[in-house]
């Protein structure tokens, strides 16, 4: 399996850039993957939908869908897409630390 | 005498009881399936509709000529399920008990969830073909339809059986040729999937066939609302793509009853162990089909292999072993492409699909992945082998489990 670096930590990732393994996942991590994302800073807000999906994934074993943390987080999809646009749940997994959301199946 | 209680007939829910009423014919048992209607549809059936190839007819037929004699069948609506009560409430009132619990509900389309979708145009300008009434509807709109922008849209996903919008613009491509309009048909997929299909190699190979076909993909396309009025479909970030027919694939749910009972996630599917079909919140309910939240393809064949896999274990359970994990997502999708030809692919969970030959290694007579008339006659036989052999639960001669023989990396 691929490894990279990022913020200073050799970390596991799969052929699109998902960190393979979320216990490697750290905030300096997070901030420079957004950076890659094309989200130059992430805010209080950005950081609360971070958070609930580590939470959430440590819950269910699996990153959640765009509804879910919509539903959840009680955060509407209109500003999900605000925070991170173009495909926010595929965005937040891959800043989280996450594998890819299953939804797409 | 212990009571197994299976809810909802379609599928999955008439071959297990097909096959429950086969192994446990021995009296310890009461088996009672529960279904709110008294028709069985062919849902793959659908598609085909649209394009006067099949009719309500040919997809519809008595639900109870379908199910087993020792099985009894209760047509009614259901109020309430109470796992921590081991029971299940119906509309009208009776309460049915029961030591196991199958639940097998389904999915339906949900078109109210978006904002313009089910309002002064639909069924006008907008139309879904993933229930009989939108197919049939559909079929009426295209008899007479001069041409224009025909834009299909998925809402969101998971949707039961992702190949069938690719296969509806593949069928519509052929029938506005047929109809002597292609050159004044534009034929466009929006879709919130990166790109044709959720899985990179059919992606590629499906994405191939589009652009060939002069189809336009919009990619990561996110429905937010329809403006009925405007003709267009606007997605979260902005996008607008204008349509003169809107042909819909909705928000797909599970039932309503899920989410009255509490046991659903946020579309109303039940968590469910993707390996063992147990619920995971409950040791004596099992979920097949649509119902479940797998990460697997809602589709008729899944439901098919999941009954395969579950009775085995079923029949371990009840004897206090453990469950195995046994299902490995497998699915099997023959995808028209128009002009008499078809592809099929087969996968699972892991494996994604490949190119080979089916159901006997380097025989066939299928080929996967690749486009042949024999894929497009098997898709055809299905929903005669559908009928007469899969819903009695029937052998076939294709395993639960995805094989790798046969088939090139």
């Amino acid at each position: 399996m691929a490894t990279r670096e990022i913020a200073g930590k050799i970390v596991h990732v799969n052929e699109e850039g998902f960190l393979t393994d979320p216990s490697e996942w750290n905030r300096d991590i997070a901030i420079e993957l957004a950076k890659e994302e094309g989200i130059p800073e992430l805010t209080p807000a950005h950081w609360k939908i971070i958070e609930f999906c580590r939470q959430d994934a440590g819950a269910t074993g699996k990153a959640p869908t765009l509804r879910r943390i919509s539903t959840m987080a009680g955060v509407s999809t209109k500003e999900l897409f605000a925070l991170f646009p173009k495909g926010p749940a595929k965005k937040v997994a891959k800043i989280a630390g996450l594998g890819k959301p299953e939804g797409c199946v | 005498m212990k009571k197994i209680l299976i809810l909802g007939a379609g599928t999955a829910g008439t071959i297990v009881a097909n096959r429950l009423a086969h192994e446990l014919s021995n009296g310890d048992w009461k088996i009672t399936v529960v279904d709110q209607s008294e028709i069985h549809y062919y849902q793959p059936g659908f598609l085909f509709i649209p394009f006067g190839i099949y009719s309500r007819q040919d997809v519809q037929r008595p639900r109870r000529d379908y199910l087993p004699r020792e099985v009894e069948t209760i047509i009614a609506e259901i109020e309430l399920i109470e796992p921590e009560r081991n029971r299940v409430t119906l509309k009208n009132g009776r309460v049915l008990s029961y030591d196991y619990l199958i639940i097998a509900t389904g999915a339906r389309i949900a078109p109210e969830e978006t904002p313009g979708l089910m309002e002064h145009e639909w069924r006008r300008s907008i139309f879904d073909f993933y229930t009989v009434d939108g197919a049939c509807a559909l079929q009426k709109r295209l008899r007479t339809w001069e041409g224009g922008r025909l834009v299909l849209n998925i809402a969101e996903m998971p949707i039961k059986c992702p190949v069938a919008p690719l296969e509806f613009l593949f069928l519509a491509d052929w029938y506005f040729h047929e109809m002597g309009i292609r050159d004044r048909v534009e034929l466009i997929l929006a879709t919130p999937l990166p790109g044709a299909f959720t899985r990179p190699r059919a992606s590629a190979i499906l994405g191939g066939l589009l652009e060939e076909k002069r189809i336009q993909v919009v990619p990561e396309f996110t429905l937010m609302e329809v403006d009925p009025d405007g003709k267009k479909i606007i997605s979260y970030d902005g996008t607008e793509v204008e349509y003169d027919l809107l042909v819909s694939i909705p928000v797909n749910m599970g039932d309503a009853v899920i989410a009255r009972s509490g046991m659903g996630n946020e579309l109303n599917f039940v968590p469910t162990d993707k390996h063992t079909l147990k619920a995971l919140h409950y040791d004596n309910v099992f979920v097949l089909g649509d119902a479940a939240d797998l990460p697997a393809s809602k589709a008729g064949s899944v439901a098919h292999f999941q009954a395969d896999v579950f009775i085995e274990n079923f029949l371990r359970y009840i004897d206090g072993l453990e469950l195995k994990p046994t299902f490995d997502g497998h699915a099997n999708c023959y995808i028209e492409s128009g002009f008499g030809k078809g592809f099929l692919i087969d996968f699972n969970y892991d494996v994604e699909p490949l190119p080979g030959k089916f159901p006997l290694p380097g025989i066939g007579p299928f080929s996967l992945l690749q486009e042949s008339r024999v894929n497009h006659w098997g898709k055809m036989l299905f929903r005669w082998m559908y009928w007469n052999i899969l819903l009695k639960g029937k052998p076939l001669p294709i395993t639960a489990q995805m094989q790798m023989a046969g088939k090139w990396n």
